[in-house]
């Protein structure tokens, strides 16, 4: 199963700044890039000026391998508690990266039954308007 | 440690019915209530000189001062978010205790059942969630939005690391209606729950259901906070703060944080706890009562686990059967039922419950209620107040 977005219905979109602007430009392309710091090494999501770990300002946008773990999920299933402009119930997951950070994201392809804790995943890429792509996920393939 | 433990006091409260349809606007509410918080407290108008309201609130101090009849003001402000209600006596404390203004007014008027809807559209659901649009830019997109799927996410790693059943969940809501139920001014008086009602309830953004969720509710409160010395001239017995404290950590998002290594807890409510305790100088076992967040029944659980109340893992068990949480046991919770059984007034109407519970008005009142913990803000900004009947 694929997110269904309602057509007349805004989606919900990034707030895109000068911290942040090299993750949604990748996306965009079909790339999945995390910020990493040129000094101590980390990699952070989500964007941020400065290092959090050794206060470093220099970084740069390092390609993801795009996989990871299902670390949780929910689903919402409650129209009046989720967004309207997306159809019920889907489910949204937290995804750990092999890179080690942590994004918010959907599952694409299963159903929620099969969700579970710990799911291999890889990303996808949801182009959802002319001038929005979105990274989700798909069950990896072994 | 130096700080105003003991220096202010709770000395007027005010507050309206609790309904699901006010029939008022919510200025007209607040003005109502911190006229009674005045009678209240033996006061007249041109003595409050201090306003802290809630950033989110319809109303304010500008319209509230001249509609009361106030006189000129020398301190006001406002706290945001979840962890707003204990912040908001603690920025009145400190406006008493140090000169800044003699009388500080704090309050809190919503119409949300009856015309402020907070769910139900895209257009308040932005609003309501633009108040960080970094965060927002990583969770609207894809449809993590409302207050129930947040806490629902930490909830489920919750139940995964500690091996716990959602169902046993449903004892903090069963205990808190039982409270409410006696709560003449709350929505649900009269109107007690069940297990079976709980289990039965819907699912709401799995694993969260329709009754571990707050109650949208119509009403207001006014508290109003004086020195110590000032207050022992008053009408009322003096509610002493004991202690009070923002918390805010490492990882701290306002809406829920899911990017720190943990996320199964909450760091800001152990951090919270620690100094508040170490303020008050007291410890767990001396609290004789406690107002815990319950704006979704999962968290309390967590909260008496980061306050020391019993061991990780075990909150779950504690509140089991309800026997230890219900007046009558060791730590009685939530007593006017809070927002799952009283109505949600964000969680200000756990600080009005507290200050019942040490002038022994409450309707759920429970014997030597002379420490009374309350808790704001689960799991982002998070503040917290130890009040007391001697100083």
């Amino acid at each position: 199963m694929v997110m269904e977005y309602i057509p007349g219905i805004p989606i919900l979109r990034p707030y895109i700044d000068l911290d942040n602007q090299g993750f949604w430009d990748a996306v965009k392309q079909h790339k999945l890039v995390f910020q990493k710091c040129k000094d101590c090494g980390l990699f952070v999501h989500r964007p941020r000026p400065m290092c959090p770990r050794c206060l470093s300002t220099a970084k740069e946008w390092v390609p993801s391998e795009g996989k990871g773990k299902v670390y949780c999920w929910v689903n919402f299933v409650y129209a009046n508690a989720a967004y309207p402009g997306i159809k019920v119930p889907y489910p949204v997951v937290v995804v750990e990266l092999t890179e080690g950070v942590r994004m918010i994201s959907n599952v694409h392809g299963v159903s929620q039954e099969e969700i579970y804790i710990g799911m291999p995943v890889e990303v996808v890429y949801d182009d959802v308007a002319d001038d929005l792509t979105l990274p989700k996920f798909k069950k990896q393939e072994v | 440690m130096n700080n105003i433990s003991n220096k202010a006091a709770i000395v007027g409260i005010g507050f309206s019915g609790f309904s699901k349809d006010s029939g008022k606007t919510e200025l007209h509410m607040i003005c109502e209530c911190i006229k009674a918080a005045l009678d209240d407290a033996g006061l007249v108008p041109p003595d409050i000189d201090g306003i802290v309201k809630h950033s989110d609130d319809a109303t304010d101090e500008h319209s509230v001062t001249s509609s009361r009849g106030m006189g000129n003001l020398t301190y006001f402000g406002e706290n945001r978010w979840n962890g707003a209600p204990c912040a908001m006596v603690l920025r009145a404390a400190i406006g008493v205790t140090t000169a800044a203004a003699n009388y500080v007014v704090i309050y809190r008027a919503v119409n949300e059942a009856s015309k402020r809807r907070m769910r139900g559209s895209s257009r308040n659901m932005a609003q309501l969630d633009t108040g960080d649009l970094l965060q927002w830019t990583y969770h609207a997109p894809f449809g993590l939005v409302s207050e129930a799927g947040r806490v629902a996410m930490i909830v489920r790693r919750y139940m995964h690391e500690y091996s716990i059943n959602s169902d046993q969940f449903g004892w903090v809501t069963t205990v808190c209606r039982e409270h409410g139920a006696k709560n003449p001014d709350g929505i649900f008086y009269g109107k007690p729950i069940t297990m079976k009602d709980y289990l039965e309830s819907r699912i709401i953004v799995d694993p969260i259901r329709e009754l571990d969720c707050h109650e949208e509710t119509d009403g207001a409160i006014a508290l109003i906070i004086t020195t110590a010395e000032k207050a022992e001239k008053l009408k009322q017995k003096p509610v002493y703060i004991r202690g009070a404290t923002q918390s805010q950590v490492a990882g701290t998002e306002e809406r829920k944080g899911f990017y720190r290594p943990a996320i199964s807890d909450l760091p800001e409510m152990k951090h919270m706890g620690e100094r508040l305790f170490a303020m008050a100088g007291v410890n767990p076992r001396d609290i004789k009562v406690a107002q815990l967040d319950d704006s979704f029944a999962p968290l309390v659980p967590m909260q008496l686990e980061e306050l020391g109340f019993c061991d990780r893992g075990e909150g779950t068990a504690f509140c089991d059967g309800g026997n230890r949480i219900r007046v009558g046991g060791e730590l009685p919770l939530n007593t006017s039922g809070g927002c799952l059984g009283e109505g949600h007034i964000y969680g200000v109407n756990h600080v009005l419950e507290a200050v019942r519970q040490i002038r022994g008005t409450s309707s759920a009142q429970v014997s030597d209620a002379d420490l009374v913990l309350v808790a704001s803000g689960a799991g982002g900004s998070t503040s917290g107040l130890i009040l007391g009947g001697s100083r």
